[in-house]
C-alpha cells in the first residue's frame, strides 16, 4: 500500500470527524497554503464574474430602487402611506426592524462566541456571516429612522449640545436601543474590518490590476505579516471577541426591552430578553444557511463549507428553535397562570382571533417543521436544509408580527380595538430592504474574500510548528 | 541624482513555519535582537522565538472601556439630573438602574474602539512605506512563504557575517533589503 502524503491526510482534531468516520471534516483534504489562498482570492481577483452575478445584482438593485422610491414617497407624504394606525402604531416597520436585527446576530455569534469556545469550524463561515450582520443591521436601521416620520431629524436621538437645550430621555428603552444598535453596528464593523486586514494584504499582493493594488493596498494599511504585529493582532481579535460576546446578547435584550418595559398585554413579561436572544440566533443561523447553501454551490466552495458546517448550523437551529418554542409555551402558560384577564386574553386572541392564521403559520414554521432537523437524513440533505432555513426566516418574521401587531390591536379597552392591514408601501419597503441586503451581499462577494484566508491557513496541518 | 541606497537588513526566505521558527530561535540565540519574522498567518511560537514581550494592548482596552463607561454614565447623570431634569411619575432624577444599559453599551464601544485603534497604533499602521516591500518575493509573505529579516540597526549586524550566519539556517533564498 502506498503511503498517503501528509498534505492529503484529513485535518487534525478538533476539525476532523469526531463521532466516527460519518462526520465530515471541516475542510476537504489536500489543500495547502497556496491552494487555500488562490482558491478564495481567485473569486475576487481572477475568475470571470459569472453571468448570474450580474443577473442577481441587477435584480437586487431593482429592488433597492423600489426601496428608494418607497422611502422617497414616504418622506414627501408621511408614514400614513403605511398601514400603521391607532391602536397599531407599530406594525411592519418595527417587525422588519426586529427581524433584520435578529438576523444580524448570527454573524457576531459565529465570529465571537464560537471563537472563544474554540469552535474552529466557524472559520469558513465567519467572514460572510459578519458581512451579513453588517448588511442586516443597515437594513434594520432604515425602519426606526423612517418610522420617526421626520428622518432628517433622526440625529435628535443622539445626545449632543444643541441650541434647544434638549437632551434624550435616558430612562426610555428606545434611547437604549439607539445606543445598543449603533454600538453593535460599530463594533461589528470593527470586528469585520480587523478580520479583513491580513486578507486585504493578500489581495494587494496578488492583484494584477494597478487599481486593485492601490485600493486593497490602502485598505490593508501596510500590513506585512510581522510577528510583532500578529501578536498584537491576535490579542486585539480575542479582546474584541470578548467584548462582542456580551454585546451581542445585550442588543436583542435591549430590543426586547422596547416591548417588555411597556405595559401592553403580551409585552410586559420577563421572558422576553432570553427568548428574543434565542430567536435572534435562530433566525441568524437560518439566514446564514440560506446564504451559504447557494454560495458554496455556485462558487464550488464545498471544500471549505463542508457538510460539517451545514450540519452544525442545523443543530444550532434545532436547539435555538426549541428554546424559542419553550418561550412560546411559557408565554401562554404565564398568561393563563397570572390570572390577569388582559394577559390571559392575549394567547386566546392569537390562537383564535382575527389573525389566528398568522399565529398558526408561525407555529408551523418555527416549531413544527424544524423538528425535522432531529433526523440525520434531513440534516445531511442540502436542499431540505435550504428549504427549512427559508421557512425559519419566514417564521421568525411572523413571530415579530404576532408579538407586535397582535398585542397592539387589542389591548385593554374593546372600544379602542382595531385592525392592521399592510399597504403596498409596507410590502415594498420590506421587499426593498431585502433587495438592499442582497445588493450589498453581491458586492461583498465580488470585491472581498468571503472566507477568511489567513484563518483557513491556520487550519491546515502544515501550519503546525513541529517541535 | 541617484539616491544612495542603504541596507535595511538581510532577509531569508523559508518554506514552512517550522523552519522559520527554528531559524528565528537560532538567530535570537546568536544574539540578534533587531529582527522581525513575517508569516502569512499568526504563529505563536514565532513570537516567543523572537523573545518579544507582552503587549500593552489589554491595558489600553481597559482604559478605553473605563472611559466609555464613566463617560456614558456621567453624560446620563448630567443630562438627566443637572441639564434637563424631568419629573416623570415622581421617579428620582438619578434613576440609576435605567442608566445601566447605555453605560454598558458605551463601555463596550469605548473598549472596542481603544482595542482596534490601539492595536493599529502599537503596530504603527497605517504605514504606507516599509523597506521589506522592496523585496519582490516578499509578496509571498501573504500567501505561503515565511521570512526572517535581520535589520542593519542590530549591533551584531554585518553584511558579510550576517549573510554567512543566515546561510547556515538553510533558507530558500537570502536577499538584501534596501532602505
Amino acid at each position: 500500500m502506498t503511503k498517503v502524503p501528509d498534505s492529503l491526510q484529513p485535518i487534525e482534531d478538533p476539525n476532523r470527524a469526531i463521532v466516527g468516520a460519518a462526520t465530515p471534516a471541516v475542510m476537504a483534504p489536500g489543500h495547502t497554503f497556496d491552494t487555500v489562498t488562490d482558491k478564495i482570492s481567485s473569486i475576487v481577483l481572477t475568475r470571470r464574474t459569472p453571468l448570474w452575478w450580474y443577473a442577481g445584482f441587477g435584480v437586487a438593485m431593482l429592488l433597492t430602487v423600489l426601496l428608494l422610491v418607497s422611502l422617497t414617497y414616504l418622506v414627501f407624504t408621511g408614514i400614513g402611506i403605511w398601514g400603521n394606525n391607532i391602536p397599531v402604531g407599530w406594525a411592519f416597520d418595527i417587525t422588519n426592524f426586529v427581524w433584520w436585527i435578529g438576523i444580524g446576530h448570527a454573524g457576531t455569534l459565529i465570529s465571537a462566541i464560537l471563537l472563544l469556545l474554540k469552535q474552529t469550524w466557524r472559520t469558513s463561515i465567519n467572514r460572510f456571516a459578519e458581512a451579513m450582520t453588517l448588511f442586516a443591521v443597515s437594513c434594520a436601521a432604515v425602519f426606526p429612522v423612517f418610522h420617526t416620520g421626520r428622518p432628517w431629524l433622526a440625529y435628535w436621538l443622539f445626545p449632543y449640545p444643541n441650541t434647544m437645550n434638549l437632551w434624550p430621555q435616558f430612562r426610555s428603552p428606545l434611547i437604549w436601543d439607539v445606543f445598543a444598535v449603533s454600538t453593535y453596528a460599530t463594533v461589528s464593523l470593527l470586528f469585520w474590518f480587523v478580520g479583513l486586514i491580513p486578507d486585504l494584504a493578500t489581495l494587494r499582493d496578488r492583484s494584477q490590476s494597478p487599481v486593485g493594488r492601490v485600493i486593497y493596498g490602502m485598505l490593508a494599511m501596510g500590513w506585512r505579516g510581522s510577528s510583532h504585529h500578529w501578536h498584537r493582532y491576535e490579542t486585539a481579535y480575542l479582546l474584541l471577541a470578548g467584548l462582542a460576546t456580551p454585546l451581542v446578547v445585550s442588543v436583542h435584550t435591549v430590543v426586547s426591552f422596547d416591548f417588555a418595559v411597556g405595559i401592553v398585554p403580551g409585552w410586559h413579561t420577563t421572558i422576553f430578553p432570553p427568548y428574543f436572544v434565542a430567536g435572534a440566533i435562530y433566525s441568524g443561523f437560518a439566514m446564514v444557511l440560506t446564504l451559504a447553501i447557494p454560495i458554496r454551490a455556485v462558487y464550488s466552495l464545498e471544500d471549505f463549507i463542508t457538510m460539517r458546517h451545514l450540519q452544525n448550523m442545523a443543530k444550532v437551529m434545532l436547539v435555538t428553535g426549541l428554546i424559542v418554542a419553550y418561550g412560546y409555551t411559557t408565554e401562554a402558560f404565564i398568561a393563563w397562570y397570572s390570572g390577569d384577564k388582559y394577559e390571559g386574553f392575549v394567547p386566546l386572541n392569537r390562537m383564535f382571533g382575527p389573525y389566528s392564521r398568522v399565529y398558526w403559520a408561525l407555529i408551523l414554521c418555527n416549531v413544527v417543521i424544524p423538528q425535522a432537523l432531529w433526523f440525520k437524513r434531513v440534516r445531511t440533505s442540502v436542499p431540505t436544509l435550504f428549504i427549512i432555513s427559508l421557512i425559519v426566516n419566514v417564521g421568525m418574521w411572523l413571530e415579530r408580527f404576532v408579538i407586535i401587531v397582535l398585542s397592539l390591536h387589542r389591548d385593554y379597552l374593546p372600544s379602542s380595538w382595531g385592525m392592521f392591514a399592510p399597504t403596498f408601501w409596507d410590502w415594498s419597503t420590506l421587499v426593498g430592504t431585502i433587495g438592499l441586503f442582497l445588493a450589498l451581499l453581491f458586492l461583498f462577494l465580488r470585491f472581498l474574500p468571503m472566507i477568511s484566508i489567513f484563518e483557513m491557513r491556520t487550519m491546515l496541518p502544515e501550519a503546525k510548528v513541529e517541535e | 541624482m541617484k539616491r544612495a541606497t542603504t541596507v535595511y537588513g538581510l532577509m531569508a526566505e523559508f518554506e514552512d513555519p517550522t523552519s522559520l521558527v527554528a531559524a528565528t530561535q537560532r538567530a535570537h540565540d546568536a544574539g540578534y535582537r533587531s529582527m522581525d519574522a513575517y508569516s502569512p498567518f499568526p504563529i505563536e511560537e514565532l513570537h516567543e522565538a523572537l523573545g518579544a514581550h507582552h503587549t500593552r494592548l489589554p491595558l489600553i482596552v481597559l482604559i478605553g472601556g473605563l472611559c466609555g463607561g464613566i463617560g456614558g454614565y456621567t453624560l446620563e447623570y448630567w443630562s438627566s439630573v443637572i441639564a434637563y431634569p424631568l419629573n416623570i411619575g415622581g421617579k428620582p432624577l438619578h434613576s440609576w438602574p435605567a442608566f445601566i444599559p447605555v453605560t454598558f453599551e458605551t463601555t463596550i464601544l469605548g473598549a472596542a474602539l481603544a482595542c482596534v485603534l490601539g492595536m493599529l497604533a502599537l503596530n504603527g499602521l497605517p504605514e504606507p512605506y516599509h523597506p521589506v516591500f522592496n523585496v519582490p518575493r516578499f509578496a509571498l509573505a501573504s500567501r505561503n512563504r515565511f521570512f526572517l529579516c535581520i535589520e542593519s540597526k542590530d549591533p551584531k549586524f554585518d553584511v558579510e557575517g550576517t549573510r554567512h550566519f543566515l546561510e547556515t539556517l538553510n533558507p530558500r533564498e537570502i536577499t538584501s533589503v534596501e532602505d
